[in-house]
């Protein structure tokens, strides 16, 4: 029966079982042990603050009493419960709600300030925003020593992943002796889920152009190479015409600005390899050569494209440059944490409401991403991880929800901040198979220059796909944390030494998942086909022979008004029957 | 590009531009048409507002295009501004929605509020 009026007592102060008795016998005094019902409960919720003594609130009114002795019981059951009027001089006094001030924006877009906003085909709506209004200060007021030490004072760190000091690579390449020099901007964007360079290259490519013409100017170079994935034509047109916009004008070519300062650019086109994205592979393949990487030292910044000094960085580090030298270092210092400076795109893809790119002051929690600007998780579901930083990163948990995003605290729990790729996982994402995908991917790119990532790769996603496919063997989760650790330590290039990223961080958090898949051949996620069975509940079966219908297999027995059952040899677990099903009655288990 | 002179006078004439009553214009009409607007249906959106505008004989309205913003969810989006009116912004424009957007809010200056996003 429903009750009118429920008591709720904090068990946990000392007392509390005296008040409760003291409450049971005088509503049983009153008559009202029909209509309202006590309950002990351990931490009491509700509003106010708890204090040490027996608490006890009264719903559906939300009155909380405080510091309760049973003598003050039978003032509350006569007064409140039976007549209905609070005893206020045993509430606490509930402190004034004052309403919260607006959120403040969670979103700042500095490198993303004219994605969206401007045509990218008209370098003049480019000019409108201040576009190279920076350029020209740098080339008519500033020396190069200048620029670098406003680069140095906004803190920036390189946007592809790593997080070098930007100032300190433009000043090696500044400080090498040889001449000619070369820029080269990265854009050969490939983590899975990733478009954030892409959408600045298609959304405002001068700024991208500006700030490597200021930084050519610092390092002393005269030719500057974009590097593009031949996967997005879009961006790689959008920036021809840019490029020859910014020739037409007077910002490429000889002397701009009157400076002396010549610089041009051009674009270089990926043919597909993930391992291009790696500085040394990327320098060879605009050489025309096979993208492999090769032994750094030397840096390119001493010796890189065709040998001389080079300076690399991505596509989201250039387009800071120019917003940093209108509005000073100190301003982009201003945003971040103390040891990441500024702000940061990230693409949210995955099981979150809204998906697309953001661009966030960096040491905003990772609950304010998914939360605040993702709008949470699709259909309501349970947060599981994120994963950030590629094929290379790793899976957080939910337990670092609060943990701010910045190099270093990305990096302690086992990720890397990579480009920005920022996947969302649900409770129905199965950690194994998010494992299996990655290794199934950086196998795919291996380039094949070191063994241990060629074959060692090979190795670990053919143990992940036994485990996905039940055929998972006692020591296989200590098997893949030895390959691991040989392929984290003995591969040249970033792509083999993250490689194992997702699997140790993802055995790391949720080995209890692989545990099920290898010893009770279940997968809790109920993903792994090998692992889950289809089966009809008899009681809610209609017998409407939908099923039996849509299964491609003929797996399902059952004539019309009959309940159904389905043969589990012959099922493939393609789920088409729990879709048609009109009653629900079909589940994974 | 010789000094900061010219490069100022390129803003002040771009400025100028985006003054829709210095290009005579009543209405503009920006369709974002990054790689994720187009995979979305982006071209199908700009192919009905340019036969919409054809087709009632409207030609004082720009139409232009610019970048994906990152509203992914929401995309093709579509910015129409009437006079110096508040640029507004509406998701999932396909090519039907495209059409009616002219009719009510280019022509008839009443913002269509359950397209809108922020």
């Amino acid at each position: 029966m429903a009750y009118r009026a429920n008591i709720l007592i904090n068990s946990d102060a000392p007392g509390a079982q005296a008040v409760y008795g003291a409450f049971l016998d005088e509503l049983q005094e009153l008559a009202l042990r029909d209509e309202v019902q006590v309950l002990m409960t351990s931490g009491l919720g509700g509003q106010g603050v708890a204090t040490q003594g027996v608490d006890a609130i009264v719903y559906p009114d939300s009155v909380r009493y405080v510091n309760l002795t049973p003598d003050d019981v039978a003032r509350i059951t006569k007064e409140h419960l039976l007549k209905g009027r609070p005893v206020l001089d045993l509430t606490q006094a509930t402190p004034k709600v004052t309403p919260l001030p607006p959120p403040a924006p969670k979103e700042v877009r500095v490198v993303l300030r004219n994605v969206g906003k401007i045509n990218p085909f008209d370098i003049e709506d480019y000019i409108a925003e201040d576009g190279y209004a920076a350029l020209a200060n740098v080339l008519t007021t500033m020396t190069p020593e200048q620029v670098l030490d406003v680069v140095k004072t906004s803190g920036l760190r390189g946007r592809g992943g790593a997080g070098f000091p930007t100032y300190l690579k433009w000043t090696f390449a500044r400080n090498s002796p040889n001449h000619p020099k070369y820029i080269i901007c990265n854009g050969d964007e490939g983590d899975p889920g990733a478009f954030m360079n892409r959408s600045v290259l298609e959304g405002d490519p001068h700024a991208v152009i500006e700030g490597m013409i200021i930084a050519a100017y610092v390092i002393g170079a005269e030719q500057g190479y974009f590097y593009v994935r031949a996967e997005y034509p879009i961006a790689i047109r959008t920036l021809r015409v840019a490029i020859e916009q910014a020739r037409e004008y007077g910002f490429l070519g000889k002397n701009i600005f009157g400076s002396g300062f010549d610089f041009d650019l051009e674009i270089r086109m990926g043919a597909g390899a993930f391992v291009c994205g790696e500085e040394t592979a990327l320098m060879h393949s605009i050489e025309g050569q096979r993208g492999m990487p090769t032994t750094r030292p030397p840096f390119p910044a001493v010796s890189g494209l065709w040998h001389q000094p080079t300076n690399i960085n991505n596509v989201e580090t250039y387009a800071n440059v120019p917003q940093i030298l209108l509005k000073g270092g100190e301003w982009f210092a201003s945003m971040g944490t103390e040891k990441s400076k500024g702000t940061k795109t990230f693409a949210i893809a995955g099981k979150v409401k809204r998906t697309g790119l953001i661009e966030v002051p960096l040491g905003i929690t990772i609950r304010e991403i998914v939360y605040d600007i993702g709008g949470g998780i699709l259909n309501d579901k349970k947060f599981k991880a994120v994963q950030t930083g590629g094929p290379m990163g790793g899976c957080i948990p939910e337990q670092y929800l609060d943990m701010p995003v910045d190099y270093e605290s990305l990096a302690s729990v086992g990720s890397i901040m990579g480009s920005g790729g920022f996947v969302v996982m649900d409770e129905d994402t199965c950690m194994v198979d998010i494992a299996r995908f990655f290794m199934e991917f950086v196998q795919d790119e291996s380039c094949g220059k070191c063994t241990p990532c060629r074959v060692g790769t090979r190795r670990m996603l053919e143990i992940l796909n036994d485990i996905c496919a039940g055929r998972g063997q006692p020591g296989d989760i200590e098997l893949l944390e030895t390959l691991a650790k040989s392929i984290k330590g003995s591969s040249l290039c970033g792509l083999g030494q993250g490689a194992p990223n997702p699997v140790l961080s993802t055995i790391k958090y949720f080995r209890h998942e692989y545990e099920a898949h290898i010893y009770e051949k279940k997968c809790p996620a109920k993903v792994c086909r090998a692992l889950i069975e289809y089966k009809v509940d008899p009681d809610l079966c209609i017998g409407c022979t939908r099923c039996a219908r849509n299964c491609p297999v003929n797996a399902i027995a059952g004539a019309p008004k009959e309940k159904h059952v389905i043969d589990p040899t012959i099922c493939i677990r393609c789920g088409i029957c729990k879709q048609v099903c009109p009653v629900a009655a079909i589940d994974v288990y | 590009m010789k000094s900061l002179e010219e490069l100022q006078k390129i803003k002040e004439r771009a400025l100028q531009r985006r003054k829709l009553a210095g290009e005579g214009a009543r209405a503009r009409i920006v369709v974002a048409m990054g790689t994720t607007g187009i995979a979305a249906g982006a071209r199908d959106t700009m192919a009905a507002i340019l036969k919409e505008l054809e087709k009632r004989g409207i030609t004082d309205v720009v139409v232009t295009q610019t970048g994906s913003a990152g509203m992914s969810t929401y995309e093709p989006v579509v910015q129409v501004q009437v006079g110096d009116g508040e640029l507004i912004t509406y998701g999932n424009v396909d090519a039907s929605r495209a059409a009616t957007l002219i009719g009510k809010h280019v022509l008839g200056g009443e913002i269509v509020a359950e397209w809108q996003v922020q």
